[in-house]
């Protein structure tokens, strides 16, 4: 007896990353094509630059999604990790500190949320949509609304530095990317996390605590939408109390665009650095092509349908 | 032959007066229970009567109300699956318990992956993969597709999975909850050879099937609940599926 493996094709069709990436090569040769501007150094690393937090917190994302849940407070979160920060800052105290105790608060947040889905049951949806308003609601309250300025150059290096040309955020996105596939393909905890979102009652019966895998997921989600939220700080130089208002839809819609099934189970966080960068590289083009900016959102809409459209009619045939 | 075997052998599992309370509903009332080692036992009865509920207390998944289990003679308790599968007992359950979005290996070693490494967090995917294809042989199961998902499987091949991959644990009690329910008969041929097959290889096989002639076939021994109560134990040379029948639904014996 043999155990075959399907063919090349098959495999090649079977697979989202695969299909991902074709589209967005296209999008690229399009743009060249089309525009002298857009493959250009200097228009890339910016498109890099821009795309970074929000691939970042969708990497967070990506994580609870494939174990079944959602996380709303990511938004929310990246603008807190900013607050916090740049209110300890402007106190005196190091840039080291300061930004631990930012992404310690957003984990914090996180780990709330795990623990209200996995202990008291609530639904994820519910959970964080109550976490995003509480946390949103602190953003203001602490700051009575306005915008914390005057933060010191050495932290806004984070954002604005360049390495060999090559942001600093962009470098950190993909560090962050390797460090999360490797968490969800190569580790025991990854392995479970695809079985809590594939099959919470099958993942039970084996005997994973799925609780505790939900918890750390959650926990993950704050952690990365504060690394995203303090490199977004640094890089407008302001953290403003209504940053990040909505982002937390772009984060989820990179996770689906990049082949991420919402009802969990399935994904890699490749999928979400994809689809995060065919968002903006699809900001970039209607820009450089003329486009009103206002029409930016019916667009992103429009490929979210299309993405999720391709992917169903993909598992579907093959 | 079997006979002897079950004269000379001591019970490898006994559960005795095993009460199952949920809230005010008796699922189960005082039953005893006996698995002789390299037997099959059919658990037989309506819908209802306490059969998976029995089998969800051997594996771990719930805490009787009272009564105690013996494991070879000693006395255990089963708190989690994790003690189950300690014990030697392994359990395919009804709702098959696989994870579509995975592929055969990360579903053949579901909550047990087996890791490397000084960390003892990464999962050792290349002896997953060998272990895998290696007891899928032993079983003579056949499946396609080793990376793709498991939802590009059919029926047959999916419980044959969900069997199979219970056998590398050394497990000594299998227990299968309707195995062949969602089967065709060319499947269900298969699948009652893989029950036989593990009887050979000396694990004792727990198995809850409505299908008569499949008990029949397979079975050495059927025990009937009814209403969360015991009302019948029979070894199959001394009854026949009209008396089990007859104990099932309740009708006067004479």
């Amino acid at each position: 007896m043999r155990y075959v493996e399907p063919g090349l094709v098959l495999r090649f069709a079977r697979n989202q990353l695969a299909a991902l990436l074709v589209i967005l090569g296209g999008m690229v040769l399009l743009l060249s094509l089309l525009t002298s501007t857009f493959l250009t150094a200097n228009n890339i690393f910016n498109v890099l630059r821009a795309f970074s937090w929000i691939a970042i917190a969708s990497f967070g994302q990506s994580i609870v999604i494939i174990g079944g849940g959602i996380d709303l407070s990511a938004g929310s979160n990246m603008a807190f990790a900013g607050i916090i920060t740049a209110m300890l800052l402007l106190a005196g105290y190091s840039v080291v500190f300061s930004i631990l105790v930012g992404l310690l608060i957003t984990l914090g947040i996180g780990l709330l949320n795990g623990l209200m889905v996995s202990k008291t049951k609530l639904p994820p949806f519910i959970a964080t949509l109550g976490t995003m308003s509480i946390v949103r609601g602190f953003c203001y309250g602490m700051t009575q609304g306005w915008p914390v300025r005057n933060l010191p150059r050495s932290f806004m290096f984070l954002g604005q530095t360049d390495i060999w040309r090559v942001p600093l955020p962009a470098i950190i996105m993909i560090g962050l990317a390797v460090f999360c596939a490797i968490l969800l393909e190569k580790t025991k905890l990854g392995y479970h996390v695809y079985a809590v979102g594939g099959n919470e009652y099958a993942a039970s019966l084996v005997g994973i605590n799925t609780g505790r895998v939900k918890t750390i997921a959650f926990t993950l989600s704050g952690l990365f939408a504060g690394i995203g939220g303090l490199l977004m700080t640094a890089r407008l130089g302001v953290a403003a109390p209504t940053a990040a208002q909505g982002y937390e839809l772009d984060i989820i819609a990179a996770a689906v665009i990049g082949g991420i099934s919402l009802t969990g189970g399935e994904g890699s966080v490749w999928g979400a650095l994809i689809g995060a960068a065919i968002m903006q590289i699809l900001r970039n083009a209607l820009v450089l092509m003329g486009f009103p900016a206002y029409w930016q959102p019916a667009a992103i809409g429009a490929v979210i349908i299309g993405a999720v459209m391709i992917d169903m009619y993909r598992k579907r045939k093959v | 032959m079997e006979a002897k075997v079950f004269a000379s052998s001591q019970p490898i599992l006994s559960l005795r007066g095993i009460s199952k309370y949920f809230g005010g509903v008796h699922a189960l009332e005082d039953v005893d229970f006996d698995v002789y080692p390299q037997e099959i036992v059919a658990l037989v009865g309506d819908n209802g009567a306490g059969k998976s509920t029995l089998v969800k207390i051997i594996a771990g998944v719930h805490r009787p109300t009272k009564g105690h289990i013996f494991f070879q003679g000693q006395p255990v308790e089963i708190h989690s699956p994790h003690d189950a599968q300690a014990l030697g007992i392994e359990i395919v359950y009804q709702e098959l318990a696989l994870i579509e979005t995975r592929d055969v290996p990360a579903n053949f070693f579901l909550g047990r992956e087996p890791v490397k490494g000084r960390l003892g967090i990464f999962v050792d995917r290349r002896k997953m993969v060998e272990d895998t294809v290696r007891t899928l042989r032993e079983l003579g199961i056949e499946l396609p597709y080793l990376r793709s998902p498991v939802r590009y499987l059919s029926g047959g091949q999916r419980q044959a999975l969900a069997i199979g991959r219970v056998m590398p644990w050394g497990g000594k009690i299998i227990i299968m909850d309707e195995p062949t329910a969602a089967l065709g008969v060319k499947e269900s041929r298969r699948v009652l050879d893989l029950i036989l097959r593990l009887k050979e290889k000396g694990c004792s096989v727990i198995v809850i099937s409505h299908n008569m002639r499949h008990v029949f076939n397979v079975a050495d021994r059927i025990v009937v609940l009814r209403g969360g109560r015991k009302v019948g134990d029979k070894k199959k040379s001394e009854t026949t599926p009209d008396e089990i029948v007859k104990l099932i639904v309740g009708a006067d014996m004479l």
